[in-house]
């Protein structure tokens, strides 16, 4: 409101004085000359001291600048205004500053300290703005600070002065191309950035300014892959289509293999489920042993993290991932994109004409792909042309045998529209749709002729012409057709429409030889007043006459002959010449003239009528070339797939970068799917290590002990982790060839060695060494209770168990649904990794008794409920009151909080296995707290549950208070949503804090139901193929016992027994506790201690790891 | 990316020029300027055009066309999608995204622009952070800045920018709380000449407003989600409990938004509520026709069907229109052959209808093909496609909201062929 004074008065007030201003030269100092009274009011004003003034002055310039007036003359009043305190008048001051600096260099030089200032303001928006203008100030003399200034602001800590930083990159690259080198290291250092508002403005700059440098992404590719959910919508868009070029260059194409294909249609079945890569594979690798292509696992991680993205309600996000999907999905899971493609044509009309111009190039190679959508292309007469006639050329690309008749039909219609550009299309449509589709050429060729009498020209012209192209594959049966276009020579006048109907006549003047020279009679005697186009067709066709029937034509050949050799254009003079030659016998014209007849007459290939949309994908889907059908500037070519898959290893991290995604599962992280590599059994861990830096990044500030601390750590982590992963990718390298899923497990291998390393150096001041710790007895869920006396200090045991041995690894979750072989058949990778171990490890077995020093810990405790989540019910239909309570346990506890880090709290939890009243849909977690501090614990609660979606906490009675010594004992309930992702909250006492998180093992996920023999073998029959999941075991001498079986198989999972006939086998049955799906557990024995354990259950991936869980308890 | 803006309104005026990086001539907008004459109507502008050294992308939004330059390589739908969100932007400020309200608020306009672009390249677009670093114009406002002398621009970087919720302020107070969501669904349709369906679909939106107080954390739920074939999600909404639960969770932007969009895939068979009998013909060798139009209601679920609007395109031939209307009135446009027939309410005792003669230019050929109706129309409380709002519940604050859910359904592109 306030501009619009300025506005107009600019409008009226100088626009008069306007003209001159765009001869003068403004570099030339003309500043003092006689235009300086020109601005005199506003330079006034700029001088005076008020500011109201200035932001009236300053605006007033704006709107001249704005309309693209010449302002230059105010520069020097302006620029002294650079340091105004009044931040709008400043902000318009920089608005002057980047219009006018490149023009005026050096009074631009005045206003640099200012900058240089900003740049160490406290205020982060000062430091980003300044550094916004400084770098946007394209004068090469400050290149130099504009570096520095970069550099500096790389390492800032407000995230937002680093996103401004990574802007300012290819402005200064634009202004001078030597210092790439530099911008390079800059570039690489904000690559490794974990803030999601970085992520996106640093691709950006990766892509102007080293596109090629490939090399760099490697370290960044899985945190750019799972930051992206996150990252705001235009960063979205370039990291997509920089991460498709990477994909192309780094994996192998997943269409190579055609004996794949048979398998994709499940894998795009289940490709919503999270596990798919992993589902399918215990049957399927056991079936092929060796299969030739194997999706790298970071190839499916990147297809998984931008598949929600579909849903973006922009469009251009829609389309990158739909590009992605084009370009690097495996053939059956392409088909995903049609539907958010279709949806965008509903949007604005340019949105339309972009979709529309990709979906023709996708629907030619993929057309089964839009089949479904069909109707979502059909025309509306409101549509303006240039999206009817892309949605035509949809549609053309879509008929098949099938769908035509419902195609034809509705070209009918458009043929009658009164857009007369779109009647054309469509009867180019028509005409491909018949060459296309052969069972309806002889229909379409009807229907075309039927419009050559239509009244409008341009309809029977451009029938004609298609007309021409159909009958040229099959011209015998149609000499009434030709007749018929015979006679409209009379009346078209379209001459592309005379020129195809002279050529028709000539080429097949033997199909209508009375009628040929009767047109060549009258096609003479108008000769001169043609189109070149027709004359040459004239031309061709006396020649033809003349040779198929010189007696009725010679005449009438050698007339227009003569015309011909004195046209206006010398096309035609030239054809003249030469057809004459060719068929008048002279003695000159020799041996060409024998062949005249075969040269004319010969048979001509029919035209193939294709869509000009034919091979545009071999540019990127959705860049500008493509649309263009052109290379744009700086466009880089979407590479070839290799055809030998490079390092894959080349991406592994240490894992702070990659887990601190999982650490900001607030919000957002629950719409992101963990990488499977993620979920390991110690996810607690990690996810307390690096949720402090993160949080202390994103304030600004960071956190002073955590980060220092961690820094020092990461270093001595990295060492020991290349020592071990060295001595593993020995043995490794060798059993990469020979299974498939064990390349990825390898990853997994080395993340968690890697973790290991890092909680290594801690725990080896903390505690005294203990032998190996051996598998069998403490990974056992057997029930005994001194397995779980190591689970005491849970975080060091689960990283330590992962890589201590084989059989806890099989445990965590993703290891089990990988395994393609039974633990037992790797033994060399397994004994190498024994021996890293023993130096970095602890084995926790006894570990107990030793106190660690407390390293400033930064978990810690409590205990309250948060009372607002009770609200959230689930309406699943609730379980059947069949279930029963708990057949047997002896429990196994599980450490929560260890005193050390409790600083003399110490908690334990453990799966009570009895309903949870409250919700039918928790899983009841008994919680222990001893005291054994020397005063009282207060206030014990729970607070800040950062729970995975769908997840729900019940929380505890807050415990009011707890004597020294005492120990209490509360119950909560958790929702795991049937999965084994950790609960993650914090224990609060009235004076510390710790994170905590409880993660469940598979079998205590489940509460037992109980049905007969029969109703079991009826579930069970509903549970086959895919739901079923079967295993060789061979059992132990030990286990051979009825009872030591059931016992082992419910102390593994909380499950009941159903009764059997058959004295060999066994049978449990248990429900999900939340989605209450069934579970039914066979055990078969066969002879020599052999044995089948089949697992059937909808949720596969509880089914595996539960295959996984009791094999492991039956081989203690 | 994006070099510079040109705003030109349909007398073909620069009217507003804004560069992020070196300056392009106004010259370079010759080159549209000749597209646009060549596609004649403005519809058919090509959104993207090659010149020798630029790249110009448009976009046409209420009769502006937005043109920016492009030098290097991008995908055209982020530029067209930007310029959108421009565009929007503008709407949220200033009301309406006209000629004159940018001409009248061009300080804020470059501002906007300013802060919306670094370089080319999106910095915010989220208008509730855009609203923090500079605050909408109100006559109030001014006033009170002229007086006070301070300023519309934020001093502060806006605490959306760094969290995880950027399209939410970090304090929102409100004495009422309230949330109000509006389930809109379009129905598009062709129908043909015989008034069988060709096509049809139902296209939903849930614009929302919700002014709640602090950090609200919603959750939506639906009696029958599984209707929703095909959504897009505002970016708030927890991707992962959709997939899981069907339920909408997400904390809310302040304001007016669009939650999702979403479409109702074409197996379910859509109702159509009204059927259009119709009579168009022209006679041969006379320079008249006939027109009878009727409209009835038809499976409307008991609801009304009201604010029934006809448009046709009818044929060039067509001179005048001599029509009587049994309800509402109709205006013939001479110039661009468009009938208007304003209905309102169809009352099924007494159905609208419009008929009459058509006067056609003498000795041009009768028309061959009959014009075809678009329709519009509302029917209030009813959501065609049967969906339905099960329950809204807030967590994370103490007080109660005030809720409420409306549902509307209207023609969408609703096309009846003659």
């Amino acid at each position: 409101m306030s501009a619009s004074p300025a506005y107009s008065e600019e409008k009226g007030g100088s626009s008069s004085l306007g003209e001159p201003e765009y001869g003068h030269d403004p570099a030339s100092g003309g500043i003092f000359s006689s235009d300086y009274k020109r601005h005199d009011d506003l330079k006034e004003m700029l001088d005076s001291n008020k500011d109201s003034l200035k932001l009236e002055a300053m605006k007033r310039i704006v709107a001249m600048i704005a309309r693209g007036k010449n302002a230059s003359d105010l520069f020097p009043a302006v620029v002294k205004n650079v340091a105004c305190k009044n931040i709008e008048v400043k902000k318009l001051v920089y608005v002057y500053l980047v219009r006018y600096a490149e023009e005026q260099q050096d009074l631009a030089l005045l206003s640099i300290s200012t900058f240089q200032r900003g740049l160490k303001d406290p205020n982060q928006l000062i430091r980003a703005s300044a550094l916004r203008v400084l770098s946007s100030i394209r004068v090469p003399i400050i290149v130099p600070i504009m570096m520095l200034a970069i550099k500096e602001a790389a390492s800032d800590m407000s995230p937002y002065v680093r996103k401004t930083a990574a802007h300012a990159i290819p402005k200064l690259y634009s202004l001078d191309s030597d210092q790439k080198d530099q911008l390079i290291e800059v570039i690489e250092k904000l690559l490794a950035d974990k803030t999601t508002l970085v992520a996106g403005s640093v691709v950006m700059a990766f892509e102007e300014v080293c596109p090629e440098r490939i090399d760099l992404i490697h370290k960044n590719y899985r945190k750019l892959c799972n930051l992206l959910i996150d990252v705001e919508e235009w960063g979205q868009v370039v990291i997509i289509n920089m991460l498709t070029r990477y994909a192309r260059t780094q994996f192998l194409s997943p269409n190579q293999n055609e004996s794949l294909l048979e398998e994709n249609p499940e894998k795009a079945f289940y490709g919503s489920d999270e596990e798919d890569s992993k589902d399918d594979k215990p049957d399927a690798a056991s079936l092929v042993k060796r299969k030739p292509y194997v999706m790298d696992p970071d190839h499916r991680l990147l297809l998984r993290n931008t598949k929600p993205l579909l849903q973006s309600r922009n469009a251009a996000v829609v389309m990158a991932v739909a590009q992605l999907y084009f370009h690097l999905a495996p053939k059956a899971e392409v088909g995903v994109i049609a539907k958010a493609l279709v949806r965008l044509l509903r949007s604005h009309s340019e949105v339309q004409w972009v979709v529309l111009q990709n979906v023709a190039t996708m629907s030619i190679k993929r057309r089964g792909m839009f089949e479904p959508y069909l109707k979502s292309f059909y025309i509306r007469s409101t549509d303006p042309t240039q999206i009817k006639i892309l949605k035509l050329e949809v549609l053309t690309n879509l008929a098949n045998e099938t769908n035509i008749s419902t195609i034809l039909r509705e070209f009918q219609t458009y043929i009658r529209s009164m857009d007369k550009d779109f009647v054309a299309a469509t009867i180019q449509a028509i005409g491909r749709c018949a060459t296309n589709i052969g069972k309806v050429r002889d229909t379409c060729l009807n229907g075309l002729v039927q419009l050559l009498s239509n009244r409008d020209e341009l309809v029977v012209a451009e029938s004609v012409v298609v007309i021409k192209k159909l009958l040229q594959m099959q011209p015998s049966q149609h000499s009434e057709i030709i007749k018929h276009m015979a006679k409209l020579t009379d009346n078209i006048q379209v001459p592309m429409a005379r020129a195809s109907i002279l050529w028709l006549i000539g080429e097949y003047c033997e199909h209508v030889p009375k009628i040929a020279p009767d047109v060549l009679r009258k096609m003479s005697k108008s000769f001169t007043g043609e189109e070149d186009i027709v004359k040459l067709q004239v031309i061709n066709l006396a020649a033809k006459l003349y040779l198929t029937n010189s007696k009725q034509s010679k005449l009438l050949t050698q007339y227009v002959l003569n015309l011909a050799k004195y046209d206006q254009n010398y096309d035609i003079r030239d054809r003249a010449r030469f057809i004459r030659q060719l068929i008048v016998p002279t003695e000159k014209s020799g041996a060409l003239n024998k062949y005249a007849k075969k040269l004319f007459l010969a048979q001509k290939p029919a035209p193939i009528l294709e869509s000009s949309f034919k091979d545009r994908d071999h540019f990127q889907l959705g860049s500008l070339s493509h649309l263009l059908n052109a290379k744009a500037v700086g466009y880089q070519e979407l590479p070839d797939w290799p055809d030998e898959a490079p390092d894959p290893s080349v991406r592994n991290v240490e894992e702070e970068t990659i887990f601190l995604i999982e650490s900001h599962i607030g919000l957002l992280g629950e719409l992101r799917e963990v990488p499977e590599w993620t979920k390991c059994t110690s996810r607690e861990k990690r996810k307390e290590k690096v949720e402090k830096p993160f949080y202390s990044d994103s304030e600004g500030e960071s956190g002073p002990t955590e980060s220092a601390d961690s820094d020092p750590e990461s270093v001595s982590e990295s060492e020991s982790e290349s020592s071990s992963s060295s001595s593993e990718s020995g043995s490794d390298s060798g059993s990469r060839g020979e299974e498939s899923g064990d390349q990825s497990e390898e990853e997994e291998e080395e993340k968690k060695k890697k973790k290991k390393g890092k909680e290594g150096p801690r725990k080896e001041q903390e505690q005294v060494k203990k032998g190996k710790k051996k598998p069998p007895q403490d990974e056992g869920k057997g029930g005994s209770e001194s397995s779980w006396e190591e689970g005491s200090v849970s975080e060091s045991s689960s990283s330590e168990s992962d890589s201590g041995s084989e059989a806890e690894e099989s445990q965590s979750e993703p290891e089990s649904k990988r395994r393609t072989t039974p633990p037992s058949s790797k033994p060399a990778p397994k004994a190498s990794r024994k021996g890293t171990k023993e130096i970095s490890l602890l084995d926790l077995d006894d570990f107990t008794p030793v106190p660690p020093q407390p390293a400033s810990s930064p978990a810690v405790v409590s205990t309250s409920l948060v009372t607002d989540l009770e609200g959230l019910t689930l309406t699943n239909a609730s379980l059947a009151p069949t279930m029963l309570s708990p057949v047997f346990s002896t429990m196994k506890t599980y450490e929560l909080l260890h005193r050390m880090a409790g600083e003399g709290l110490s908690v334990e939890y453990y799966f009570n296995r009895q309903p949870f009243p409250p919700d039918p849909h928790m899983v009841a977690v008994q919680i222990q707290f001893s005291n054994n501090t020397e005063s009282e614990v207060k206030n014990l609660r729970v607070s800040e549950p950062k729970l995975v979606s769908g997840m729900r906490i019940q929380e505890f009675q807050e415990i009011e208070s707890l004597a020294p010594g005492d120990t209490a004992s509360v119950i909560m309930g958790i929702d795991f949503c049937d999965s084994t992702q950790a609960a993650n909250f914090q224990l609060c006492t009235h004076s510390r804090q710790f994170y905590v998180s409880i993660q469940p093992p598979v079998g205590e996920l489940m509460a037992p139901v109980f049905m007969s023999e029969n109703e079991f073998k009826k579930e069970q029959s509903k549970l086959t193929g895919m739901s079923e999941i079967t295993e060789k075991l061979t059992l132990l001498d030990k286990c051979q016992s009825d009872h030591t079986i059931v016992q082992r198989v419910t102390a593994a999972a909380n499950v009941s027994r159903v009764p059997c006939g058959a004295d060999n086998e066994y049978r449990f049955a248990a429900k999900t506790v939340t989605s209450g799906s069934l579970i039914l557990i066979t055990l078969e024995q066969k002879e020599a201690a052999r044995a089948h354990l089949t697992v059937n259950s909808e949720k596969m991936v509880i089914g595996t790891m539960l295959v996984q869980d009791i094999s492991q308890a039956l081989a203690q | 990316m994006i070099h510079s803006l040109f705003l030109i309104n349909c007398s073909g005026d620069i009217f507003l020029e804004k560069h992020w990086k070196s300056v392009v001539s106004q010259s370079v907008c010759d080159y549209f300027f000749e597209a646009q004459e060549k596609a004649a109507d403005v519809e058919n502008v090509p959104p993207v055009i090659s010149t020798p050294h630029h790249y110009l992308i448009s976009i046409y939004r209420e009769k502006i066309f937005f043109v920016s330059v492009i030098q290097t390589e991008v995908p055209p739908l982020f530029v067209i999608e930007f310029l959108h969100r421009v565009a929007d932007t503008f709407q949220d400020y200033f009301g309406e995204c006209s000629e004159t309200a940018i001409k009248d608020n061009v300080v804020i306009v470059y501002e906007l622009l300013e802060e919306m672009l670094d370089n080319g390249f999106p910095l915010a677009t989220e208008s509730n952070i855009l609203k923090e670093l500079i605050k909408p114009p109100t006559i109030l406002r001014s006033v009170v800045n002229s007086i006070t002398g301070s300023s519309n621009m934020g001093e502060t970087l806006p605490t959306g920018q760094l969290s995880n919720i950027p399209w939410r302020k970090a304090v929102v107070k409100y004495t009422n709380n309230e949330a109000y969501f509006d389930v809109i669904e379009e129905i598009d349709a062709i129908i043909d000449k015989s008034g069988s369906t060709v096509f049809a679909e139902i296209q939903g939106v849930i614009d929302s407003c919700i002014k709640l107080s602090g950090m609200p954390d919603l959750s939506l739920s639906f009696m029958n989600p599984r209707l929703l074939d095909d959504v897009s999600f505002h970016p708030c909404i927890r991707f992962k409990r959709w997939e899981s639960e069907r339920v909408l969770s997400f904390i809310p932007p302040d304001g007016n938004f669009r939650l999702i969009s979403y479409r109702v895939s074409s197996q379910n068979l859509v109702a159509i509520p009204v059927y259009v009998k119709h009579i168009i013909s022209f006679k041969e060798n006379s320079s008249s026709g006939r027109f009878d139009v009727t409209i009835g209601p038809k499976q409307n679920m008991g609801k009304t069907v009201e604010g029934v609007i006809v448009t046709v395109h009818m044929p060039k031939a067509v001179l005048n229109m001599n029509l009587t209307s049994t309800q509402g009135s109709y205006t013939f446009d001479p110039v661009l052959k468009v009938l208007t027939w304003d209905i309102g309410k169809i009352s099924p005792q007494k159905l609208p209808n419009l008929k009459g003669i058509v006067n056609l230019q003498s000795g041009a050929p009768k028309p061959e093909e009959n014009p075809s109706l678009n329709i519009q129309f509302k029917i209030q409380q009813l959501a065609i496609s049967g969906l339905k709002v099960n329950r809204l519940d807030m967590f994370g604050e103490k007080y109660k909201p005030f809720k409420g859910v409306k549902y509307i359904t209207k023609a969408g592109k609703f096309q009846v062929r003659t």
